[in-house]
C-alpha cells in the first residue's frame, strides 16, 4: 500500500459565465466540493452542465469568475507542478518518438534530458509501449496514441491527474479495455484522479464517487458514492442498479 | 535489365505466385523496371519526338535543333569550359540573393507569427509590396543601385523575400494551439514553447517557402540577367538567340532546368531529413 501524498482539493463557492451573444450564461454556480487525497473522481453531466470548465479551471487553463480552489491548502492560481492532463486527443508532438514525447513534460520542467528519458522509458513500459519507444505519433493507433499522452502525464508524478473526456475518441473495444487500463493505473499510482466522461458505464467503472452537474439553474449538484468490489465487474447487478440510478439522475430511466 | 523485362505486363508474375517465371530477383527487376517506365515514360517519349520532328524535318531545325545536337552544344559549353563562368557567376548572384532573404524573412516571419502587434503594423506595407511585381521594380533599383550586381542581387533577393516570409508567418501560426496548450500544462514559459513547439512545428512550412523561394530566386535571375549583363545563364539565353546560336540558346535553358531541378532536390533531401516523423515530404 503506497503512501498517500497530497492531491486534496478544495473547491469553494466557484462560478463562471460565459457570454453568448451578449447574454451571460452561467455554466457554474457556487459550487462546493472536496476531493479526497487518493479517490477517483468522475464528473458527469449533460453538455453545457460545465463539467469541462470545471476541469479546465481545477488545470489552471481557465479563471474561475468567483470563488476558490485549492490543493492541500494553497490557493491555485494557473497550472501547477502538482497537476497533470490528460486531454482528449493525445495532443502529441508529431516530431518527438514516443519516447520525446514522454519526456516533453519532466524535460520542460527542467529534469536533463538523460533522466527525463530514464523516467519516461518506466511509464512507457507501464502503459504497455516499451516496443514503441522510437515510433513517431503518426505510426501510432488512437488507442496507442492515447496511451502516449498517459504515460507523458504520469512521468511527471503528479498528485492529481485531470482526464478531460480521455477515452471520447476510441472505439468501443479499445475504450473497454483501456478504462480497464486506467483503473488500474490509478490503484498502482496512488494519485488523485479527476475525470470528465459522459459515459456512464465508464463513470461506474473507475469512480469512487460520481459527481453529477445539474444543467438547469438553481439545480444542485449531486455526489454519488459507488461501493462496489475492484476490479469492477460491469455484468455484476449492482454496477447494474449504479448505471440505472444514473440514467434517472438524467431523466433517461 | 533486359528489354524483356520491361514489356512483361507486371500483373503476371504476381497471378501465378512466381511459378515458372524465372527468380524473386527478376520479378523485383521487372517491378523496377516498370516503375521507372512509368514514372518517366512520358519524358523519354517527348524527348523522342523532339528529336525525330527535328531531325526528319517536321519542324524547322535552325529553331528547334534535334536533341543530339543540343546535348552536343551542351557538352562543349561545359567541357570547353565556356559555359563555367556564367554558371558561377549565375550561382553568385542567385546565391547571395537567396540566402540573404533566408537570413532577413526566415527570423521575420518568425517574429510576426508569434507577436500580433508586429503583424498589424507590418502587413499593409508587405501586402502592397508583394503585389507589386518585382520585375516592374527592377527599373527603379537601377536606378538607385546602378546597373552592377547589386541591382541584380537585390531583385532576385526582393522576390524571394515574400514566398519565404509569408510561408513563415503561416507556419507559425498555424501550429496547433492545443499543442500550446498542452505545452502550457507542462509549466512551459514562452520562450520554451516557442523553441520546441512552434518552431519544430513550422518546419515544413518554411520549408515550402524555401522551395518556392528558390524557383523565384531562378526565375527573377535570368530576368534580371536579360538586362544589362555581360555574364549569366540568362545573358547567353539572350546572347544565343540574338547571334542565332541556337543550340547554345538551348544548352542555356537546359543548365537552367537542371539548376532549378538541383535545387529543388536538395531542398527536399534536406527536408527529409529534418522532418523524418512527418509523412507528407514530397
Amino acid at each position: 500500500m503506497a503512501i498517500a501524498r497530497g492531491g486534496e482539493v478544495t473547491i469553494r463557492d466557484l462560478s463562471k459565465s460565459f457570454s453568448l451573444g451578449g447574454r451571460q450564461l452561467a455554466v457554474l454556480r457556487s459550487l462546493n466540493l472536496d476531493i479526497r487525497s487518493g479517490e477517483c473522481l468522475v464528473i458527469v453531466g449533460a453538455s453545457g452542465s460545465g463539467k469541462t470548465t470545471l476541469l479546465r479551471i481545477l488545470a489552471g487553463l481557465e479563471r474561475a469568475d468567483g470563488g476558490a480552489v485549492a490543493i492541500d491548502g494553497r490557493k491555485i492560481e494557473g497550472v501547477g507542478e502538482e497537476r497533470a492532463v490528460i486531454f482528449q486527443e493525445p495532443r502529441l508532438l508529431p516530431w518527438l518518438t514516443v519516447l520525446g514525447n514522454v519526456a516533453f513534460g519532466l524535460e520542460v520542467r527542467g529534469v536533463p534530458k538523460a533522466e527525463a528519458e530514464r523516467r519516461a522509458r518506466f511509464y512507457i513500459a507501464l502503459v504497455g509501449l516499451a516496443e514503441f519507444s522510437d515510433a513517431y505519433p503518426r505510426q501510432l493507433s488512437g488507442g496507442m496514441a492515447q496511451r502516449v499522452g498517459i504515460a507523458r502525464a504520469l512521468t511527471v508524478q503528479p498528485e492529481i491527474l485531470l482526464l478531460d473526456e480521455p477515452l471520447g475518441a476510441l472505439d468501443a473495444m479499445t475504450k473497454i479495455s483501456m478504462q480497464e487500463e486506467l483503473a488500474r493505473i490509478w490503484s498502482e499510482e496512488n494519485v488523485t484522479m479527476v475525470v470528465v466522461t459522459h459515459d456512464l458505464e465508464e463513470a461506474i467503472y473507475l469512480a469512487d464517487r460520481v459527481l453529477i452537474l445539474p444543467k438547469e439553474k438553481g439545480g444542485a449538484a449531486r455526489l454519488i458514492d459507488v461501493d462496489l468490489r475492484r476490479p469492477r465487474d460491469r455484468s455484476e447487478s449492482r454496477f447494474v442498479r449504479y448505471r440505472e440510478e444514473l440514467l434517472r439522475e438524467f431523466g433517461l430511466h | 535489365m533486359t528489354l524483356q523485362h520491361i514489356e512483361r505486363p507486371v500483373g503476371i508474375g504476381r497471378h501465378e505466385g512466381g511459378n515458372g517465371f524465372g527468380t524473386e530477383a527478376a520479378r523485383l527487376a521487372g517491378r523496377t523496371s516498370a516503375r521507372i517506365l512509368s514514372r518517366y515514360g512520358v519524358l523519354l517519349g517527348f524527348l523522342a519526338l523532339w528529336q525525330v520532328a527535328a531531325s526528319s524535318g517536321w519542324v524547322n531545325a535552325a529553331v528547334l535543333p534535334p536533341v543530339d545536337t543540343i546535348v552536343a552544344a551542351l557538352w562543349k559549353g561545359l567541357a570547353g569550359g565556356s559555359l563555367l563562368g556564367d554558371i558561377a557567376i549565375s550561382l553568385q548572384r542567385a546565391g547571395i540573393a537567396f540566402a540573404a532573404a533566408v537570413v532577413v524573412a526566415i527570423p521575420l516571419g518568425l517574429v510576426m507569427g508569434q507577436v500580433q502587434a508586429v503583424e498589424t503594423a507590418l502587413d499593409p506595407i508587405l501586402q502592397l509590396f508583394r503585389q507589386t511585381s518585382a520585375l516592374a521594380l527592377y527599373p527603379v533599383f537601377i536606378l538607385l543601385l546602378g546597373l552592377g550586381e547589386a541591382s541584380k542581387v537585390f531583385v532576385i533577393f526582393w522576390a524571394t523575400l515574400f514566398p519565404l516570409l509569408l510561408n513563415t508567418i503561416s507556419g507559425v501560426k498555424e501550429v496547433d494551439p492545443k499543442l500550446l496548450e498542452m505545452a502550457r500544462v507542462y509549466g512551459a514559459r514562452r520562450l520554451t514553447i516557442f523553441r520546441r513547439v512552434v518552431l519544430p512545428g513550422a518546419v515544413p512550412s518554411i520549408f515550402v517557402g524555401l522551395r518556392l523561394g528558390a524557383t523565384t530566386a531562378l526565375l527573377l535571375l535570368i530576368a534580371s540577367e536579360m538586362i544589362g549583363a555581360n555574364k549569366g545563364i540568362g545573358f547567353q539565353v539572350m546572347n544565343a538567340q540574338y547571334n542565332f546560336q541556337i543550340p547554345l540558346m538551348f544548352a542555356a535553358i537546359v543548365i537552367l532546368a537542371a539548376l532549378g531541378l538541383i535545387a529543388n532536390q536538395a531542398l527536399v533531401s534536406l527536408q527529409r531529413r529534418l522532418c523524418r516523423w512527418s509523412s507528407t515530404v514530397g
